[in-house]
């Protein structure tokens, strides 16, 4: 038995903005189920009492001071964009509530 | 069935740093589209973000001005979700560990004052801007926007009308500007405000369904939505009906709430501590540094100068409401302005034309010591307030000094008796009808002579000595 | 007798040019003909910067010429690793999702670099966004293990490790969040070292996964490592995360000797799953330090066994993220018949990720979704704890520790792509050293029986880059294992 359904493949594909076929519905639902039973073997640790570790460094308190640098000049920034209009990044119509 | 509603507001604050929250980029917005954008607020691949600690200060100062406890350790999280505005398709914010929580704020209800809870205020980054006025089919995206400081405050559902509603974006509005972090400029942007709105029938605990008013624009707007969607809840419920929970849209035009469409994944945000960033610790030395920093905020200098300068609550409420006001008020008193008189010119009469002129008091060319000016040739009968109403419009045109005006106009009051009396001489023979009225008991004619002495003087005359005279002579003349 | 140019170690290359015994540009060309001549088999650059690098090693020499310095890495040919952004050429991770990116910015260690004088010939291949080992996820080309063409370069830096042990490039920069410096060195027979996190400056290194992804370079020898991580180490303001500790000369600490210094062996990296021959290959390094002087104490590293699930949590995790700014907005493909936005985001991304980059977005993605973050995100950073705790426990005992670099020597292309998971699990003795943010440095040990090189894995304390390159560099002049050319050309 999977860890994970086809439903729950096609939840997250939707919140990662992915399409699939059946077919890759089918394997991911194989391959994570697989990965996820592997990660499944932390649970036999008690970590209780552990803090999580939620950084890398520790470090504290690493800032920048408000100083105005300069920026791209404008062709640069668009320089790269699928579609562009020389002012602005232009994508399909943005409708309100659009937000996924 | 009685209802009452049960509203919680979250706004967003741009925070006035002068680069944004994690670039250099400066963090005006209005410069020409994608000019103020760097790798880093475009999300280009391998960028980091760097924290400003002018957004750090700032953050801080609010949530000290609201009564907030600091946490001594917070973090910054990435909060996930798609939206062409923006730039990684995540932003930065605060999740569990947000910087200031539990602080209240009082809000002023005609002359009461109520106490509204604050949950947190805790950092994150603005998003670009979409324009949809491009051709076809087609939205523009400027990335201005993206990555200035924005500062969001939560509150407890403590809210429980429109008009609490109006009432402590007010009084949050007056807080921020009086802390100067942010110009809370509505239509611009710099202050967005959302609510979650929801009825109950009066003595229930339970919370009804809410929903969530997104997209106005104003406080009036606010009100007008809160309005809308409790009386919207309420009508739902009597007719059998029952709330969904959801996200709406606050059309202007119609005066209307309408549902935007959200995806049910829409909110799992996969919240996750930011790896790019390390956590901000504000000891208590820091937190003191800025504690000592802070102006006299809103509440404080509403008490003292009421009671320093003898104002009823109203007029002090007023003085106070903008810190440029209050402090223009306290330079007419300091050079010796009467304190009742300065307020009353200063709510009166210089408020007016700065209305009628659209102009802040900060661009005022009446200085506060020309106001105090004014007001002391009243005091001193050089001029009556007649004349001074011509004056202080002439200043506020020109920012001439009052006496000057006076010179140049020949504008002194009559204070010579004897001339005021040849006048009254010259009126009384003038209008015996009304003289003989006066005689017979009709007291109101009284104010007729008056204005027409007044008028005989090009208004000049010092009104005090004018009645005086004007009675004598009325009662002299009848023996 | 006279070593081709293209054979001469960083040292050697930058004295040379330094003191006007050769020219950067001499120096450029004689590894642009070892491209041009090797290249075509071994597959390790994507792009050549022909001109550009003639003109960095013209400005080399003209320093030269003039008196002026011209940098500690004067003339030394770079090869650049797909995900490090560089304002020169394209930065592709390797994928068609940014096949055609130009970076309008160079990174940091760019920057360093080229200010070390430092020319840079083009950029090498990888495994897309560095999601590999073997470096067959890269959408550009196949490169090869250049001692035997038919197996893979390991990975996901193969196309830095392949570009050294091929002589196309003294110094090849990769990038390791998992392994992808160290494994891909140990299956090519090279010194990659993959320094402490916060070392190096991240900024201009796309992400993969950002609390393990550190850069550092891959070499001939120890002492270029050194070398290298002479300018590539240092704060940078730019990255929050980078130490503000001063850099010391690295090539100081190459002593010579290792008498006095604590070797940990961990009982757990000395199991069935190491391949025979490499065990073999280990062990007898282990008696080459032990005749230097050095004391070989054994230890524990208790949570071994959980750190591949623990790694891949995390990594997924932040990738899941990392990777959504590729949306065909601001750079990057866009498929061309997207009508709306969400087409927009559906179809680019679903046609220009590879199967292995959307297999870790959907899993980073699902471990971080509603209900099941505290049961794997922070279920797996409290492991992680556990993990660094075990190394904190043996640097008690030790001042750094040994085993194999990878299980297995290099193997032949797909023989591992079928499952996934058995993909990770090569990866079982490098990712803990990410997960704990230590430094790792692989160095030949010894060819096995059919001719592939072994590689040794020596992890240190937190900053303890010096201690693991004295005794590193001991090693290599003391066990006498030279792997000798690797059978091409
Ligand atoms: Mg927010
Ligand atoms: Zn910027």
């Amino acid at each position: 038995m999977s860890k994970i359904t086809k439903q729950d493949v096609e939840y997250v594909a939707g919140l990662a903005q992915l399409r699939l076929d059946e077919a890759a519905k089918e394997r991911l639902v194989r391959e994570m189920g697989d990965i996820l039973a592997y990660m499944d073997q932390l649970n036999e640790l008690d970590t209780s009492n552990v803090e999580p570790m939620m950084h890398a460094m520790e470090m504290t308190n690493v800032f920048r001071q408000d100083v105005v640098k300069p920026s791209l000049p404008r062709e640069e920034a668009l320089m790269n964009a699928p579609v562009h209009d020389g002012e602005y990044f232009i994508v399909p119509r943005i409708l309100e509530g659009d937000a996924s | 069935m009685e209802f009452e509603a049960v509203v919680g507001m979250e706004v967003h604050v741009e925070i006035n740093s002068k680069s944004k929250v994690f670039c250099g980029c400066s963090a005006d917005f209005h410069a020409g589209p994608n000019t103020n954008v760097c790798p880093v607020c475009l999300g280009m691949p391998g960028v980091l973000p760097v924290l400003n600690v002018d957004m750090v200060n700032k953050s801080v100062a609010v949530g000290l001005a609201l009564n907030c406890a600091i946490s001594r350790w917070s973090k910054l999280d990435r909060k996930n979700y798609f939206y062409p505005d923006m730039a990684k398709n995540y932003q930065i914010s605060q999740y569990d560990l947000p910087l200031c929580q539990n602080g209240w704020i009082e809000i002023d209800l005609d002359g009461q004052t109520k106490r509204i809870g604050i949950t947190r205020a805790h950092i994150e980054e603005d998003t670009a801007r979409n324009t949809h006025t491009i051709a076809g089919n087609q939205s523009g995206v400027d990335f201005n926007r993206s990555g200035v400081a924005l500062l969001e405050i939560v509150t407890e559902p403590d809210i429980r009308s429109a008009k609490e509603a109006f009432a402590y974006l007010t009084a949050l509005k007056q807080l921020l500007q009086y802390l100067d972090v942010s110009d809370c400029n509505m239509e611009e942007g710099s202050l967005r405000a959302e609510a979650n709105i929801s009825v109950r029938p009066v003595g229930q605990e339970q919370f009804g369904t809410k929903t969530e008013v997104k997209n106005v624009a104003s406080f009036s707007g606010v009100f007008k939505a809160i309005e809308f969607e409790i009386a919207r809840h309420i009508k739902l419920i009597n007719s059998g009906g029952k709330v969904v929970q959801e996200t709406r849209g606050w059309d202007a035009d119609r005066g209307i709430t309408v549902p935007q469409r959200l995806k049910e994944s829409a909110h799992d945000y996969r919240y996750f501590p930011e790896p790019d960033l390390v956590p901000i610790v504000v000891d208590e030395a820091w937190e003191q540094r800025i504690r000592e920093s802070l102006p006299e905020l809103p509440a404080a200098r509403r008490s003292r100068m009421g009671t320093q300068y003898g104002l009823s609550a109203y007029d002090a409420n007023v003085i106070t409401l903008s810190q440029d006001t209050a402090n223009y008020y306290e330079r007419v008193v300091a050079v010796g302005a009467d304190a009742k008189k300065a307020a009353n010119w200063l709510m009166g009469e210089l408020q007016a034309l700065l209305s009628a002129a659209k102009q802040e008091i900060t661009d005022c060319r009446v200085t506060p010591a020309d106001l105090a000016a004014l007001i002391g040739l009243i005091d001193s009968g050089a001029i009556n307030g007649k004349m001074a109403k011509d004056i202080i419009a002439e200043m506020f045109e020109t920012g001439k000094a009052p006496q000057d005006i006076v010179k140049e106009q020949g504008l002194s009051q009559i204070t010579d008796t004897g001339a005021i009396e040849d006048i009254i001489r010259k009126v009384l023979a003038d209008n015996p009808a009304q003289v003989g009225q006066f005689r017979s008991g009709k007291e109101q004619v009284f104010g007729f002579l008056v204005g027409q002495v007044m008028r005989a003087t090009q208004g000049k005359a010092n009104p005090a000595l004018l009645n005086d005279l004007l009675r004598r002579e009325l009662s002299r003349q009848e023996n | 007798m006279t070593t081709p140019l293209y054979k001469k170690t960083v040292r050697e290359i930058r004295d040379a040019v330094r003191s006007g015994a050769l020219t950067a540009v001499e120096v450029t060309e004689a590894h642009l003909a070892r491209i041009a001549d090797v290249d075509p088999k071994v597959d390790a650059f994507t792009q050549i910067w022909t001109d550009e690098a003639l003109a960095q090693a013209a400005a080399v020499d003209a320093k030269v010429k003039q008196g002026i310095d011209p940098g500690p890495l004067a003339g030394v040919p770079v090869g650049v690793k797909e995900l490090i952004c560089t304002r020169t050429g394209k930065t592709t991770c390797a994928s068609k999702i940014l096949e055609n990116f130009r970076s309008p910015y160079d990174a940091t260690i760019i920057q360093k670099l080229d200010a070390a004088g430092a020319v840079f010939l083009g950029k090498v291949n990888m495994d897309e966004f560095a999601m590999g080992s073997s470096t067959e996820r890269s959408t550009i080309k196949t490169t090869k293990n250049p001692w035997n063409l038919k197996c893979v370069p390991g990975g996901s830096s193969g196309g830095s490790a392949a570009a050294i042990s091929a002589d196309e490039c003294a110094i090849a920069l990769g990038s390791d969040t998992g392994g992808s410096i160290r494994q891909p060195a140990a299956l090519c027979g090279c010194v990659g070292i993959k320094p402490t996190y916060g070392r190096v400056s991240r900024f201009g290194l796309v992400a993969f996964a950002s609390s393990l992804d550190q850069i550092g370079p891959l070499t001939k020898n120890v002492e270029d490592a050194a070398l290298s991580l002479n300018t590539l180490c240092g704060r940078d303001p730019r990255d929050a995360t980078s130490a503000d500790l001063p850099v010391p000369d690295f090539t100081k600490a190459l002593t010579g000797d290792v008498k006095g210094l604590r070797i940990g062996l961990p009982k757990e990296y000395f199991t069935e799953a190491l391949n025979a021959e490499m065990r073999e290959k280990v062990e007898a390094a282990v008696d080459v330090f032990k005749s230097g002087g050095a004391e070989i104490v054994p230890v524990s590293l208790p949570h071994t066994d959980y750190a591949i699930a623990t790694y891949y949590i995390i990594c997924t995790a932040e990738a899941s993220a990392n990777l959504a700014r590729f949306d065909g907005v601001r750079y990057g493909y866009r498929n061309p018949a997207a009508k709306t936005v969400e087409e927009m985001y559906v179809l680019s991304k679903s046609e220009a990720f590879g199967p292995e980059v959307r297999r870790r977005i959907m899993l980073g993605t699902y471990v971080l979704s509603s209900g099941y973050y505290d049961a794997y995100y922070l279920k797996a950073q409290k492991v992680r704890r556990l993990i660094k705790k075990d190394f904190d426990d043996a640097f008690e005992k030790c001042d750094f520790v040994m085993g194999p670099t990878s299980p297995i020597p290099t193997f032949e292309f797909g023989a591992k792509t079928e499952n996934p998971l058995e993909m990770y699990l090569a990866d079982i003795y490098t990712i803990s050293v990410n997960l704990a943010t230590l430094p790792g440095i692989s160095i030949p040990c010894g060819l096995t029986a059919s001719g592939l090189p072994a590689g040794l894995q020596l992890i240190g304390r937190p900053f303890g880059e010096e201690t693991l390159l004295r005794a590193a560099h001991c090693y290599e002049q003391t066990s006498g294992t030279t792997l000798g050319d690797p059978p091409i050309a």
